[in-house]
């Protein structure tokens, strides 16, 4: 039964299963008076992966950025070296933005299968540029165009009665309102080559990137000065090439200032940027989270998309030290291990030593991790492992995200021991979290698993300066030398597991004089050595198990999970983890704005369960709604198991693609629309029994 | 005051079978520990799984008893990490050869410098007697349903071929000459292989302690036994690399000279070359002063634990507003 309040609301709205995408996300309307839509839109391009649309897009943001304004972008792209369709989406505002949406108000493009992918996301007054010479270019033509997209593609031509070429397309567009703009790129580039004297056009043809990207500049009327600065700076290691890049931007960006206008909504201004923003990406925030935090062993086996991580600290491998008396010069040694079996062995053998130690994978290698876990958990070593997940099971979508390891994460390995693990929310967070995982793995020596994935990873935001004086390293109870009165056991031997009424005994780094013990696999004794007697295992169980009580106890609030707005009007409360944070924030102000107050509640400690914190935090709340990356919505199964209490309703996806800011309000307005329409209609455990869909699935992105 | 063999010794009790080729070995690595009078907390003993892997109990030094097939990495790992500590590694020829076999091929292309030795039975001992990957193919041993299917692997010509830099083999009951051999293995510079031929009295009833000492095998001139076991060096094998010019002829001789078995079987070293660079000296090439500041030691907070890395060139890269 589908209520008269869900029907008139799905008259409003569009719905998010159909595909149908509509400016829902529009961060303003249109003036009347001169149908501009200043400093707030979302740019796109695309591209055959290796053709430079990640450079172009860096250009972008950054200019952008350096023109005072906000962006935020992702990286969508297929496991594949060149030629499958990659695209990066920015969305540029003047406000802070921390979600991507799915309409396109400006895409720019050089290559036919950009336009097939993407014409029916044009809004009204958006625009597309592309390549003259692709529009005869038919879609059975571009091999890279699966069958079922292609299908879907067709399909979407025929509702308009046109056919298979980039031209049906750009028409379709057209009508819908969208303006395009053709650049003659082939001609332009001999142009160019005839101006600079150089015959070797082929060699050009690599900066149609740059040319599509600042045409699009152009058109928007941005500052040409800050933009050729960004190129600059994006190509800072090549000189040469950042003045041909230059050069070529320019002649693009003065042939596209002769464009019509008419009908097309947005420009970009710039003014001076803030001093202390800074362009971070995804891949680099954790890593920079492990110097600061003092992370010096760092082990990982290739995998998308976390090694990066590994890749940005071997890059920087001698680092600054501040410190007087001690060298200037510290060092991370990062060791490319031949399967993730090793590179959490290693790290842990180098954890032994004292030294803070790391690893970086994603799920399926962090399957291959599991029974190391264990060993580091067994013998209380510190090791953080930064978990970037992507979609699985098995191979899955591997360069596509998801969050769908929040219960592996918790469980991996066989028996039971203690863990710690945290999501971050954003790259901000992530700096961040990155230096308190390592203090909680030393504080309470256990492995710590900090998660985080592929869209955090493959996002790039403008945000805070990273502040590495606001973190503080805790490194808990590690001994360097060891007193003489201390209490020993059988033939003299050091205690490092000594039972009392402190769970936490402390740690000797290997070549402590005086400081001999044993590690094992096995159950052992306080000295380490194995043991298989009963009242012993009993009590190192217990040993083991209790430091996750002084861990609850000790960690506070604000890492554990955060409450963000306000939902005395509703009682709708939002339960997320990890990088949803940022379209769901998103999604509530939008409400906000219309009056409508949702409570967001983020866990960041996952284990152990901040159950009562959590508790607290929903009270008063009357919808429970939990939002996830995922099939099953795994937070809202700790949530039941933890708190007893049951998620009202699931709006999940895992169809690879990060959940857009449209299809996040969608769902919502969907349930709010419901509720209030039928809060009087309650089932027996006061559950709004109106017909909205328990669980609604979420399908946008190309 | 110089340590004795005693200082080696734990209070464990010692649960291997009676007479088996495990004790020597314990014994020649507590010999060439007070040999070499290596202080017993810069030392560390890291072990796998199976009978081999509590070894790491018996030796009193830093005792890291790890998981199966994976104690390279995690010895690898601490020697990376503080390069100053004398890292021992142990494990049996299923842990080593079978399932950490991966490990073992990528340890040989790291070079890093430290001793790794193989405790050889050619069976899994403690779960009961099945082959294990240097079993020779059709040796039917005590507990195997069926004869062995497989072939066997070459230890040292695998280790050769795989980047190790020391390989010798030593024989359990040899205790002295394995010594030695150990021995060698600490002072080489790079990463050392020593595969020990070690009766599993309890489920090898083919390659026994009596087999080895050729109790079958009689000299039909002068009626006594004749050990199978030989030393290289009494025959005038030299397996040093003396010239970068030689390291092919050397490779050479080590794969015939590991491939002899039967009734002739020599132990001793097999190979050296010092002239390939370790991982520590790779690393240190990048970072100047890896070896006196390895990531053990470096100090990352101050006493207030504020954090000591400065990172600002890299925040400032990352900056919008060039201007300041």
């Amino acid at each position: 039964m589908i209520s008269k309040a869900l029907k008139a609301g799905k008259e409003k709205l569009c719905s998010s299963e159909g595909g149908q995408v509509q400016a829902m996300a529009q961060q303003k309307p249109v003036s009347k008076q001169n149908s501009k839509i200043t400093n707030s839109l979302s740019w796109v391009i695309g591209g055959a992966q290796g053709s430079g649309v990640d450079s172009a897009a860096n250009i972008f943001s950054r200019a952008c950025a350096a023109g005072g304004l906000q962006v935020f972008g992702k990286r969508e792209y297929y496991s594949n070296i060149k030629g499958e369709h990659s695209y990066f989406t920015v969305r540029v505002d003047e406000k802070p933005i921390r979600s991507s949406v799915d309409e396109i108000n400006v895409l720019v493009s050089f290559d036919a299968e950009t336009v097939f992918r993407h014409f029916d996301e044009v809004n009204k007054g958006g625009a597309i540029i592309y390549d003259s010479d692709v529009v005869g270019t038919t879609l059975d033509e571009v091999p890279t165009v699966d069958y079922y997209a292609a299908e879907r593609i067709k399909k979407r031509l025929e509702e308009r009665d046109l056919g298979i070429t980039v031209k049906d397309a750009l028409e379709y567009a057209r009508l819908r309102g969208a303006v395009l703009y053709q650049i003659p790129y082939f001609q332009l580039l001999r142009e160019f080559a005839e101006k600079v004297n150089d015959p070797s056009l082929s060699k050009f043809t690599r900066m149609v990137n740059v040319m599509a990207l600042s045409a699009s500049m152009s058109l928007m009327g941005f500052d040409r000065q800050v933009l050729a600065d960004a190129i600059r700076f994006v190509f800072r290691a090549k000189k040469k090439i950042a003045d041909l890049n230059v050069a070529a931007a320019m002649q693009t960006f003065e042939y596209a200032e002769k464009f019509d206008r008419a009908g097309f909504y947005y420009q970009l201004h710039t003014k001076p940027p803030d001093k202390d923003t800074i362009v971070v990406q995804g891949n680099q925030s954790s890593a920079l989270g492990k110097m600061v935090a003092g992370c010096r062993f760092q082990t990982y086996y290739p995998i998308t998309p976390a090694s990066d991580d590994s890749e940005f600290l071997e890059s920087n491998e001698i680092l600054d030290i501040n410190n007087a008396g001690s060298p200037s010069k510290g060092s991370t040694v990062v060791v490319q291990t031949e399967d993730e079996i090793a590179a959490i062995t290693m790290a842990i053998g180098g954890a032994l030593t004292g030294v803070r130690s790391a690893t970086a994978t994603s799920g399926p290698g962090f399957s291959l991790m599991a029974e190391a876990l264990g060993w580091a958990g067994i013998n209380e070593v510190p090791v953080v492992i930064s978990l970037y997940q992507r979609a699985g099971p098995s191979t899955g979508l591997p360069t596509r995200h998801e969050q769908g390891d929040l219960h592996f994460a918790i469980n991996a390995g066989h028996g039971e021991f203690p863990r710690i693990v945290i999501a971050s929310g954003d790259i901000e967070e992530s700096f961040y979290d990155t230096v308190k995982a390592f203090n909680f793995a030393e504080k309470y020596q256990m492995p710590v698993i900090h998660m985080l994935d592929k869209a955090i990873a493959n996002s790039v935001m403008t945000c805070k300066m990273l502040d590495p004086a606001a973190c503080i390293i805790e490194r808990g109870q590690i001994l360097q030398s060891i007193p003489a009165s201390e209490q020993r056991g059988i033939a003299g031997n050091y205690l490092r597991f000594k039972l009392s009424d402190n769970p936490i005994t402390p740690r000797i780094p290997l070549g402590t004089k005086d400081g001999i013990f044993w590690n094992t696999g096995d159950e052992h004794t306080e000295e380490g050595h194995i043991t298989e007697d009963p009242e012993i295992r009993t009590k190192m169980m217990e040993k083991r198990m209790d430091k996750l009580d002084v861990a609850l106890k000790e960690i506070p609030d604000n890492d554990k999970a955060v409450a963000y707005g306000n939902n005395d009007s509703t009682g709708i409360t939002v339960i997320s983890w990890g990088s949803t944070k940022g379209v769901v924030l998103d999604a509530i102000e939008r409400f906000e704005s219309q009056g409508i107050g949702i409570k967001f509640v983020q866990v960041r400690l996952l284990n152990p369960f901040p159950s009562k914190l959590i508790e607290s935090m929903l009270e008063g709340t009357k919808v429970l709604v939990d939002i996830e990356m995922n099939y099953s919505g795994q937070l809202g199964q700790l949530v039941e198991q933890n708190l007893g209490r049951s998620i009202d309703y699931k709006i999940v996806k895992y169809n690879g693609r990060p959940m857009s800011l449209g299809e996040v309000y969608n769902a919502l307005r969907r349930i709010i629309d419901g509720q209030i329409a039928d809060n009087e209609n309650r089932d027996r455990n006061g559950h709004a029994s109106n017909g909205i869909p328990r669980r609604q699935v979420l399908k946008s992105g190309a | 005051m110089a340590l004795k063999l005693a200082d080696y010794k734990t209070e464990v009790h010692n649960d291997w079978c009676p007479g088996c080729g495990d004790f020597g070995i314990l014994n020649s690595i507590q010999m060439a520990l007070a040999d070499m009078q290596i202080p017993n907390h810069r030392a560390t003993i890291f072990s796998g799984i199976g009978c081999s892997g509590k070894t790491a109990h018996f030796i009193r030094t830093y005792g890291i008893h790890t998981l199966h097939g994976r104690v390279l990495p995690f010895a690898q790992g601490a020697k990376l990490a503080n390069p100053s500590l004398e890292i021992l590694a142990v494990g049996g020829d299923g842990d080593g050869l079978g399932i950490g076999a991966g490990h073992f091929v990528s340890a040989g292309r790291r070079n890093v410098d430290m001793v790794y030795m193989i405790f050889n039975n050619a069976v899994y001992g403690l779960t009961k007697g099945q082959a294990s990957p240097t079993l020779k193919l059709g040796m039917k041993t005590k507990s195997l349903p069926q004869p062995n299917v497989n072939n066997s692997v070459n230890p040292i010509a695998l280790a050769m071929v795989s980047g190790f830099t020391f390989l010798a083999r030593g024989y359990a009951y040899d205790v002295r000459h394995l010594k030695d051999l150990i021995r060698k293995a600490v002072e080489h510079k790079g990463l050392a292989f020593i595969d020990v031929l070690q009766p599993c009295p309890t489920y090898n009833d083919i390659n026994t302690k009596e087999w080895f000492q050729g109790a079958d095998n009689i000299d039909p001139h002068t009626g006594k036994t004749m050990p199978r076991t030989y030393k290289l060096e009494d025959t005038g094998y030299d397996g040093v690399v003396h010239n970068p010019d030689e390291i092919n002829a050397k490779m050479g001789q080590v794969i015939e000279k590991s491939n002899e078995w039967g009734d002739r079987i020599p132990i001793g070293v097999f190979y050296q070359n010092e002239h390939v660079p370790t991982y520590i000296e790779r690393i240190a090439a990048r970072i100047p002063n890896y070896v006196e500041y390895p990531p053990a030691i470096q100090k990352i907070a101050d006493e207030d634990g504020k954090p000591v890395t400065n990172i600002d060139s890299l925040l400032n890269e990352l900056r919008v507003d060039k201007s300041g």
